[in-house]
């Protein structure tokens, strides 16, 4: 075996892991139908829910829906980033404003974002603001609780270093604290992000007449079960898109720190 | 510059130094009194948990609630400083900074001059082909020739070495020790270094301060009167060597290995 090929036969079997499990798991499906075990109104068979998918490309729909839900969701975590991580610096920099802030914060984080939906409705009605709302209260406490704990993390050796170094305040945070709570930020982020990417969906599916929690909202009542399947695979494929990314910008912020990559 | 300018002499006085743990307390150090010439270069020996690290943190200004005065040429020492460096047994290199940031991190004004001058200190060091390269792709003496190149940068009056080879293996402790001598005698910094290692300690110091454990006093200073670079198998680095075990012998009662 030459050296070129094994790297290149490696890669093969590497994807070939990659999406083993779900191949297998689209055959089994397709091949419980064709057997007559499962019933297309019930579960529709892969086949059945690409086409479905394809008509909603074709028609527009599902770019419209998609991009409006990926708009609302890049609003609410944009802010929900942007406060996140300032309040949470502040916090994590003085132990005045963590007394302060602390005790809301615990009690208003485990309220799901869902329960906040009847308020949100009540102060901003039925439109765009609302579920912004939502989504911005459901990316805002992984971001802020993630932020403060890295920066209570900072070891307190380099601590030190900064005092014999006679390190300015200002520089002591830009170049010790924040790089090194930048990895636990990046995994406030990362799942904020996602908490948002679910809330747009629960809100949509409460309160809208657009998005992707809509499409599969309004498949249900006229009982095209292969739309709500498409619906559902979609934000799947979305998540995980959004996760790669954040994860790809953590890798390039982070290459400092050689991590475990399991055996 | 002008050895009045510098004038890294150190004087302790009367410095005791005692812990709370939980409801007692540990007296970690008692009644030190120490004299330490401009550019003289002290080792200090002592066995673990005898007070080593907590007498380089309060000269360094990193403790507080002694009794007693530390003094630097002409300075009551109150809290940290430039005019002294540190360097600690772990290199505590910051981990998201390469090399030559790691050693500018020392600095703390932005003249065009850093660059040079981090350049130069990397060259002292021997590390220029590594300036820009992260702290986990250095080996251990790397790291620790960088973090003595970061606390050499700001020219401190005295250099304050805890145990800085002690994670090291035996060759390359050997090769930082020449390296630390050679940097001592291009720049005339005050040394004050601990180690638990005696051949170290003769090696390299002008005197040899053995420390007696619980309270920490100082035992005995043995002065080293012997040309370098050291022969570490001469009868004479022999001698000191036996009269420093002795030391260590009669307190514990019990043969010590060459390590303490
Ligand atoms: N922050 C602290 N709180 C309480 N006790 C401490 C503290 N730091 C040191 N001590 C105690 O003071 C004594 C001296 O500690 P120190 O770290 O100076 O020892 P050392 O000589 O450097 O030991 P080693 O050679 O193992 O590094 C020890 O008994 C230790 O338990
Ligand atoms: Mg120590």
């Amino acid at each position: 075996m030459t050296s070129d090929t094994k790297p290149h036969l490696e890669r093969i079997k590497h994807l070939l892991q990659y999406l083993g499990l779900s191949a297998a798991v689209l055959v089994v499906w397709q091949g419980l139908y064709h057997l007559g075990y499962i019933k297309p109104l019930i579960l529709p068979p892969p086949t059945q829910v690409a086409a479905a998918f394809q008509d909603l490309v074709k028609s527009g729909a599902m770019t419209r829906h998609v991009g409006i839900s990926v708009a609302r969701v890049l609003e609410g975590f944009a802010i929900a980033a942007l406060l996140g991580l300032s309040l949470g610096i502040a916090i994590g920099l003085s132990r005045t404003l963590d007394r302060l802030t602390d005790l809301a914060i615990q009690v208003i984080k485990p309220i799901p974002p869902i329960a906040w939906i009847p308020l949100a409705i009540l102060w901003f009605g039925i439109g765009e603001k609302s579920k912004v709302y939502i989504i911005f209260l459901g990316a805002f406490f992984p971001i802020i609780i993630n932020t403060i704990d890295g920066i209570r993390q900072t070891d307190h050796k380099f601590v030190e270093l900064s005092r014999v170094l006679e390190v300015p305040r200002v520089k002591f945070v830009r170049r010790v604290v924040i790089p090194g709570a930048l990895p636990a930020i990046m995994t406030g982020l990362r799942v904020g992000l996602m908490v948002a990417w679910m809330c747009v969906v629960a809100a949509e599916l409460i309160a809208a007449g657009s998005g992707i929690g809509y499409l599969i909202m309004d498949a249900r009542q006229l009982s095209q079960s292969d739309v709500v399947l498409v619906g559902m695979i979609t934000i799947g494929v979305i998540g995980k898109v959004m996760d790669s990314i954040i994860r790809r910008i953590e890798k390039r912020l982070v290459d400092w720190k050689p991590s475990f990559a399991g055996h | 510059m002008g050895v009045a300018e510098r004038n890294g002499s150190l004087v302790i006085e009367e410095l005791h130094k005692k812990f709370h743990v939980g409801a007692g307390e540990v007296i970690a150090l008692r009644d030190i009194n120490l004299q330490i010439r401009e550019g003289e270069f002290i080792s200090i020996v002592g066995s673990s948990g005898c007070g080593k690290s907590t007498l380089l943190r309060i000269i360094a200004g990193l403790e507080n609630g002694h009794s007693g005065t530390v003094r630097l040429g002409d300075r009551r020492v109150s809290g940290p400083g430039l005019d002294r460096g540190m360097i600690f047994q772990e290199h505590r290199l910051l981990p998201w900074l390469t090399v030559e940031e790691n050693v500018a991190f020392a600095l703390n004004g932005r003249t065009p001059e850093d660059k040079r001058l981090v350049r130069e200190q990397l060259e002292l060091v021997g590390l220029s082909g590594f300036a820009r390269a992260h702290p986990h792709q250095l080996s251990g003496g790397m790291a620790q020739r960088v973090a003595i190149a970061r606390a050499l940068i700001n020219q401190p009056k005295l250099l304050l070495l805890d145990e800085p080879f002690g994670a090291l293996d035996a060759l390359t402790r050997i090769q930082m020790q020449q390296e630390i001598l050679r940097i001592w005698e291009v720049e005339r910094t005050t040394m004050l270094l601990v180690t638990h290692d005696i051949d170290e300690a003769i090696y390299l110091g002008d005197r040899v301060v053995i420390l007696s454990s619980r309270p920490g006093t100082v035992k005995r200073i043995v002065p080293v009167e012997l040309p370098r670079p050291r022969d570490r198998s001469s009868y004479e680095f022999v001698q000191i060597r036996k009269e420093i075990y002795t030391e260590f012998f009669h307190e514990a009662e019990k043969p010590f290995a060459y390590a303490i």
